[in-house]
């Protein structure tokens, strides 16, 4: 499924909204999703799962090809952790723990 | 970095504030956005939403892992899992906004 078919689907069940106001609903959510994540915030939705933000300090890594030391700089990275219940419904129910 | 939790109620009030439709109904749908999200992967599908990124469904076999106290082999049951592979434009946005002295 991509947004379009997101957007179109929550609009059939909506006749009273615009496909445009989906639009803006769905895009209103990621939105916020991801300035959240910009600022270095938590974002929780439970039963869903949460997002956040892992940072990776600088490290001197090395060319595969050469051998050569290279100075990579610091990074932070999205993360996501699927949620208890999402992870049950994924498994007809069953509770198989965190591990992935 | 943030020290705030971003939850549905913060959803609900930025669907309020930028769509114009009641709290009540914000509310109502952000739940059906997220509802839909999950019945689709449930169903073994993937969902792409373009520039923020991809959850995809993954099946693994059963394997072998080790109880890292005792270190007792033990069986791992197949199992659906999730994962969320973030696009390149949030990852730079991210970065971008994160690392100090970044343009």
């Amino acid at each position: 499924m991509i947004k379009s078919e997101l957007v179109q689907t929550i609009a059939e069940r909506n006749p009273h909204l615009y496909q445009r106001d989906v639009e803006n609903i769905v895009n209103a959510i990621l939105d916020e999703v991801t300035e959240a994540l910009m600022r270095g915030d938590r974002v929780e939705l439970r039963g869903f799962g949460a997002f956040s933000v892992k940072n990776r300090p600088a490290r001197v890594g090395r060319n595969p090809r050469t051998g050569q030391k290279v100075e990579v700089g610091e990074k932070f990275v999205p993360f996501f952790k699927t949620g208890k219940e999402m992870r049950e419904r994924l498994n007809d129910g069953t509770d198989h723990g965190e591990d992935d | 970095m943030g020290s705030h939790t971003v939850t549905r109620a913060d959803l609900c009030e930025a669907v309020y504030q930028k769509v114009g439709l009641s709290r009540t109904e914000s509310a109502e749908l952000v739940e059906q956005v997220l509802a839909e999200i999950s019945a689709s992967l449930e169903g073994g599908e993937s969902v792409k939403l373009s520039s923020f990124g991809s959850f995809v469904v993954r099946s693994k076999g059963e394997r072998i892992g080790r109880n890292p106290k005792t270190g007792e082999e033990v069986p791992i049951s197949p199992r659906r899992v999730m994962v969320f592979k973030p696009s390149n434009v949030l990852k730079q946005r991210i970065n971008d906004a994160l690392v100090e002295g970044a343009s």
